[in-house]
């Protein structure tokens, strides 16, 4: 996980996994937009590559690289884990409103589709 | 390196109970202190205490994980039986992990009262308690959040 935060942390590499989330390309396909040189390309592929964000493979002289999504996913997952504790506490107000429930007389809600 | 993250989230829950008693929850100490702390991570309950008025504040620490959790808000609007707003920040050990606006609004519906609870938050680099997570968190977490939002 810290990988993958270092690994977007690069505003370059933000920029090749952008690109990527279009459908794959090959390392010059990535280099052309970019202000940089191939081999530095490479290298911010292969940084992306080492924390599994990208995958590559070379068929011949060329080397096509692919965003591996599901490990964006756990990156997602971080940030959604914030609002986990609010759903959690949700939850427990309303088990808390269950276990006090007055009796059906004094708190009678019409259901659902029922004119009061 | 010191970072910020923006994000804002909704919640929505519909309760088996009328709007009344669902403010009640969170107006009175001892209704809110049944639910709101109890988590089961949490190991103990050091502190709470609850000024349920506008002006006024809540005060919660809580010991998780082996770490000492605070929680300090204000109350900014209360409209009975209706909805609250309120500013507060949470610390970790010390560290000031978040400061956030919540927001929740509690409208009746047929067989009960719907809750809705908005979180508006800046979420600062103390927020992972794992302490690895220290390098490369500048500037790429909003945007990282806005990329990952608009690829969702």
């Amino acid at each position: 996980m810290d990988a993958v935060f270092a690994a977007l942390a690069d505003p370059t590499r933000r920029r090749l996994v952008e690109r990527l989330d279009d459908g794959p390309a090959t390392v010059s396909e990535l280099a052309r937009p970019l202000p940089i040189s191939l081999p530095a390309v490479v290298q911010h592929v292969q940084v992306l590559e080492a924390c599994g964000l990208v995958r590559s493979e070379k068929v011949g002289r060329v080397r096509t690289c692919r965003l591996e999504v599901t490990r964006l996913q756990t990156v997602q997952d971080w940030i959604d884990a914030r609002r986990r504790g609010w759903e959690r506490r949700l939850d427990r107000l309303g088990d808390y409103l269950d276990s006090t429930a007055p009796t059906a007389e004094t708190d009678r809600i019409p259901p659902k589709g029922e004119n009061p | 390196m010191s970072s910020v993250v923006h994000d804002t989230f909704a919640i929505e829950r519909t309760y088996p109970a009328a709007p009344e008693r669902v403010f009640a929850a969170w107006a009175a100490i001892e209704a809110k202190s049944q639910w709101f702390g109890d988590d089961a991570e949490v190991e103990s309950i050091e502190a709470h205490t609850l000024d349920f008025r506008v002006g006024g504040g809540e005060h919660l620490t809580a010991k998780a994980g082996g770490q000492l959790y605070t929680f300090d808000s204000r109350y900014y609007d209360i409209v009975e039986n209706e909805r609250m707003v309120w500013a507060y920040e949470m610390h970790v050990d010390g560290r000031r992990m978040s400061v956030s606006v919540g927001s929740v609004e509690l409208t009746p519906v047929p067989g009960g009262t719907r809750l809705v609870m908005t979180e508006q938050g800046a979420y600062l680099d103390g927020l992972d308690t794992s302490e690895q997570r220290q390098a490369g968190t500048e500037e790429f977490l909003g945007s990282l959040a806005r990329y990952l939002e608009r690829t969702a």
